[in-house]
């Protein structure tokens, strides 16, 4: 296998690029493929099952290289990891630009992590994309849409779109690879805006639907406001370092995350030269100007590099000032900022439960699997360059998030947003994992996660396939009807729920939710160690959303397949899916189940746990503190002592239990009713059921807020502009008249209208000598020649006197 | 009387020539007649020829002058042939459109 190392980028590179073959192929070629465009779903089908290939060949090759190391997830072990950097290829491509020392280029940065991302995006695709071939069928005719009506009240008809949605899914597949493998910032935003776009277009894909258009234009806009941040965290890297590449492409120190954490600095976060320099350019300027001789340039920077240390470190006589230090608290904040947006973190979280008008194949691979990960895992690779005061901010915003989905998901009757606020919630536990230092417990929650919640949403999408509904009221006892679906969304609500056993032959066994979950709880537990008021308050929340996480699950499997069918109608009609959806379905159950399991190293093969292991960013294996916060991130190996370990297991394990027996209670044995605790907490569910309010704050704020403030540009604009237009054009026209009748009409044209009128004139006087009468013009001849005769006679006479 | 008794000079072809002008200029002057008109443009043109003739004569001067004024006579007589031609076929023309040949009634081209 190691031959085949040098090929590993162009593998990858393959894998990138085949569905954006397809996605051309599709969109040139489209429904002209024949069969009302059915190949279109077999060449989507069968370029994302290639790159899939091809991602897990990269997989063997990386793997037989470079062994995983011992994860510290087991028992007491300490880490055993050395302090070396991990593994990692990067590369130059192409360069699209270059300035002096600074270029923009298109570049690779292959790591353990993003072989891990590339497996888990394309083996979901490719289920996705399977399941899409059957869920999609109603396409390939002509569509009648009961949701979208036209002006006289009847339901839309409209051509079938079935290529068109395999057209999208490729290049949304496409683009999502794209931003696992780039290797510089640029080229993930250039990424990070497709996704978006992709995504944009496939929560519109019923576009005729009101709802579906408002909800794409919703993602779209809330997610302009995270990347206006992104935006400014780029601009801080680029001003400051000159740079956007994550690896030493050209030379080494030269990428981010050397400068940040140098290899002679043993790894720590340092504030780099670049920042300093430029947080320091009064204090530059000062020295430039102070000096008692003139300096050269090379002088200047010598003395700027003697003061570097001390400007970094505050200790420069009579300035405490870290100079740098906010700059990189600036750029971590703006690249998160980006993030919140695409991961729908709290306060941009509102697009994510609208966007699942789209198509049921697209909630599962774009908005919980795939592309609303992309945030969590662009923290997850610029973690290097968090300073431990953003990753606060990052564990507090993820920590606002997973309590506020959990509560909105408790009261929500749309089966699809019961699961986009389990997204949501889920993406929560993520960030904050990775905020309290958990590195690789909030990486392996993002790949659990991937493929126990497309499982999810396939089962729903199965669902509402059966019974044309998305609203659980009306579902109830389908499991008599589609086993298959019910059994295996149970796996996926006991994946989610984090179910598994503490200690089965001294390994913890469960399904893969239970290990990352457990893994985030212990580091927030943790994480109290050096934090006790926000470690308290993220490791109450972790654990109060985990019982809430498994008691929403269950509420909403118990209301679904259990229980008396509440619309006799739709339950007669309900069917098992066909098999091209119940296949991908029990596929991603399996994986749901055994992905996280540590027993593959009996065999040789790299666990999870240890692949993300190998992928830890150089420097996160030590405990952080920030110096402007007082706060302390603990490494990760901390977590998983024992003594944490112990009660925290059995915490989240009783929260899950707890949660699952809550929901047994209220829709099981129906002990209690449900409807009366909804009436003795009427405030609150009002609150839950209007999801807090967000929608309604931001229409009144800023909605409305900018819809205001364009009212009064708009009169400032009428009154005030306009009449000044008016005036000046009135004026003009006024100045105009004026020079035209004074100027033109009595100077200009009365002078040649005079000259035609004399010769006017002159010609009609003239023209009474021409009487036609020969003979009088030969009277007029002599006359005139004897006048003459006479006159020169005379003349000549008087000159002689 | 002295002019009648003296040899033929300079002074009688002038008086000829004279008297041969005034009749064509009359002529032209009181004709309606298109043809009258045209005869009277011969006698004013036989009237010039005449003074040329009289001033190329060896009486007026002491040195020759050659054959100049004769030679005009000939040429100003060729002249008139053409000039009696192309007024012939308006005036041809003229009775064909007018049946007339009045040149009172040509005044369509008047101011």
């Amino acid at each position: 296998m190691e031959v085949f190392l040098p090929y590993l980028p162009s593998l990858l590179a393959t894998a990138v690029l085949l569905p954006l073959v397809s996605f051309c192929i599709i969109l040139l070629a489209g429904t002209r493929l024949g069969d009302r465009g059915k190949p279109a779903a077999w060449i989507a089908t069968s370029a994302i099952l290639a790159s899939t290939i091809l991602s897990f060949f990269s997989a063997g090759i990386w793997f037989a290289v470079h062994k995983t190391p011992v994860p510290h997830v087991v028992g007491d072990t300490h880490h055993v990891a050395e302090h070396h950097a991990p593994p990692v290829i990067t590369g130059h491509g192409y360069t699209l630009a270059s300035f002096a020392g600074a270029d923009v280029s298109i570049n690779y940065y292959v790591d353990a992590l993003t072989i891990l991302m590339f497996c888990m995006v394309t083996l979901i695709a490719t289920c996705i994309h399977f399941y899409s071939t059957g869920y999609m069928h109603e396409e390939l005719h002509g569509v009648v849409d009961d949701e979208a009506l036209l002006a006289n009240g009847e339901s839309l008809r409209r051509p079938g779109r079935y290529a068109r949605f395999f057209q999208a899914l490729s290049l949304f597949c496409f683009s999502m690879l794209g931003l696992v493998i780039s290797g510089n910032f640029l080229m993930t935003f250039v990424f990070w805006e497709l996704v978006g776009f992709c995504s944009w277009f496939l929560i519109g894909f019923y576009v005729e639907r009101p709802p579906a258009s408002t909800a794409a234009n919703k993602a779209f806009i809330v997610n302009r406001v995270g990347d206006f941040g992104m935006l400014i965290g780029l601009m801080a890297l680029w001003a400051s370092l000159g740079t956007f590449n994550f690896g030493d492409i050209h030379g080494s120190g030269t990428g981010l995350f050397a400068q940040m954490r140098s290899e002679e600095n043993h790894y720590e976060l340092k504030v780099p030269d670049g920042m300093v320099r430029l947080a320091a350019a009064n204090r530059i300027h000062e020295m430039a100007l102070n000096s008692a001789e003139p300096l050269s340039q090379e002088q200047l920077n010598a003395k700027v590099d003697a003061s570097l240390t001390a400007w970094r470190d505050g200790t420069s006589s009579g300035d405490t000032t870290k100079y740098g230090y906010s700059l990189l608290m600036i750029a971590g904040l703006g690249i998160f900022c980006g993030c919140v947006g695409k991961s729908a973190q709290f306060p941009l979280h509102v697009w994510l439960p609208d966007a699942m008008e789209g198509p049921t194949p697209v909630s599962a691979l774009v908005h919980s699997a795939t592309m609303v990960a992309a945030g969590v895992f662009l923290v997850a690779r610029s973690y290097p360059m968090f300073l431990p005061e953003v990753l606060l901010v990052v564990a507090c915003v993820g920590c606002i998030t997973l309590f506020l989905g959990a509560t909105i998901a408790l009261v929500s009757t749309d089966i699809k947003r019961v699961l986009a606020y389990s997204t949501v919630s889920q993406l929560g536990y993520m960030m904050l994992a990775l905020g309290v230092g958990g590195w690789a417990a909030g990486v392996m929650h993002l790949v659990t996660h991937a493929c126990f919640k497309s499982l999810l949403f396939l089962c729903s999408g199965s669902v509402i396939h059966a019974v044309h509904t998305n609203e659980m009221p009306q579902m109830g006892g389908l499991i008599r009807k589609m086993p298959w679906t019910g059994y295996t969304m149970l796996v996926g609500c006991l994946a989610i729920s984090g179910i598994g056993i503490p200690s089965i032959l001294g390994l913890p066994i469960g399904l893969s939710g239970y290990y990352s979950k457990d893994a985030i709880l212990e580091q927030a537990f943790s994480f109290r160690h050096f934090n006790p008021v926000w470690g308290t308050l993220f490791f109450g929340t972790a654990c109060g959303g985990a019982c809430l996480t498994a008691f929403y699950m269950f509420r909403m499997w118990y209301l679904t397949f259990l229980g008396e069918p509440r619309s006799p109608h739709k339950h007669e009609h309900a069917h098992e899916s066909p098999k091209a959806m119940v296949v991908p379905i029990v596929l991603l159950a399996v994986l749901a189940v055994v992905v996280a399991w540590p027993i593959y190293d009996w065999v040789g093969l790299p666990t999870l746990a240890r692949t993300i292991e190998q992928a830890r960013p150089a420097g996160i294996w030590q405990d952080m503190a920030g110096s402007h916060w007082n706060v302390t991130m603990p490494e990760e190996s901390k977590g998983h002592v024992s003594a944490v370990k112990g009660p925290v297991g059995l915490l989240a394990f009783g929260a899950a239990i707890s949660g699952i027996l809550l929901a047994s209670v209220f829709y099981l044995w129906k002990t209690l009713d449900p409807t009366d605790v909804r009436r003795s907490f009427d405030p609150l569910y009002r609150v839950l059921f209007n999801k807090w309010y967000f929608d309604e704050i931001y229409q009144a704020v800023f909605v409305r807020g900018t819809l205001a403030v364009a009212t009064c540009v708009a009169w400032f604009d009428r009154l005030v502009i306009d009449r000044l237009i008016d005036s000046v054009a009135w004026l003009t026209v006024g100045i105009a008249g004026l020079s035209d009748y004074w100027i033109d009409r009595r100077g200009v044209d009365g002078l040649v209208n005079w000259c035609s009128q004399q010769t006017y004139r002159l010609g009609s006087s003239l023209r009474a000598l021409q009487t036609g009468s020969l003979r009088q013009y030969v009277m007029l001849i002599v006359v005139s020649t004897v006048a003459l005769f006479l006159l020169l006679s005379f003349w000549t006479y008087s000159l002689a006197l | 009387m002295s002019f009648l008794c003296e040899p033929i000079g300079l002074s009688h072809y002038l008086t000829v020539g004279a008297f041969l002008f005034v009749t064509g200029v009359v002529c032209m002057a009181t004709k309606r007649n298109a043809l009258g008109i045209l005869m009277g443009i011969e006698l004013v043109l036989n009237g010039a020829i005449v003074n040329f003739v009289g001033f190329a004569s060896p009486y007026f001067r002491d040195e020759n002058l050659g054959l100049d004024g004769h030679m005009i006579a000939l040429f100003v007589i060729v002249m008139a042939a053409a000039e009696a031609a192309v007024a012939l076929a308006i005036a041809l023309n003229f009775y064909n459109n007018h049946a007339t040949i009045d040149v009172d009634r040509a005044d369509e081209l008047k101011g």
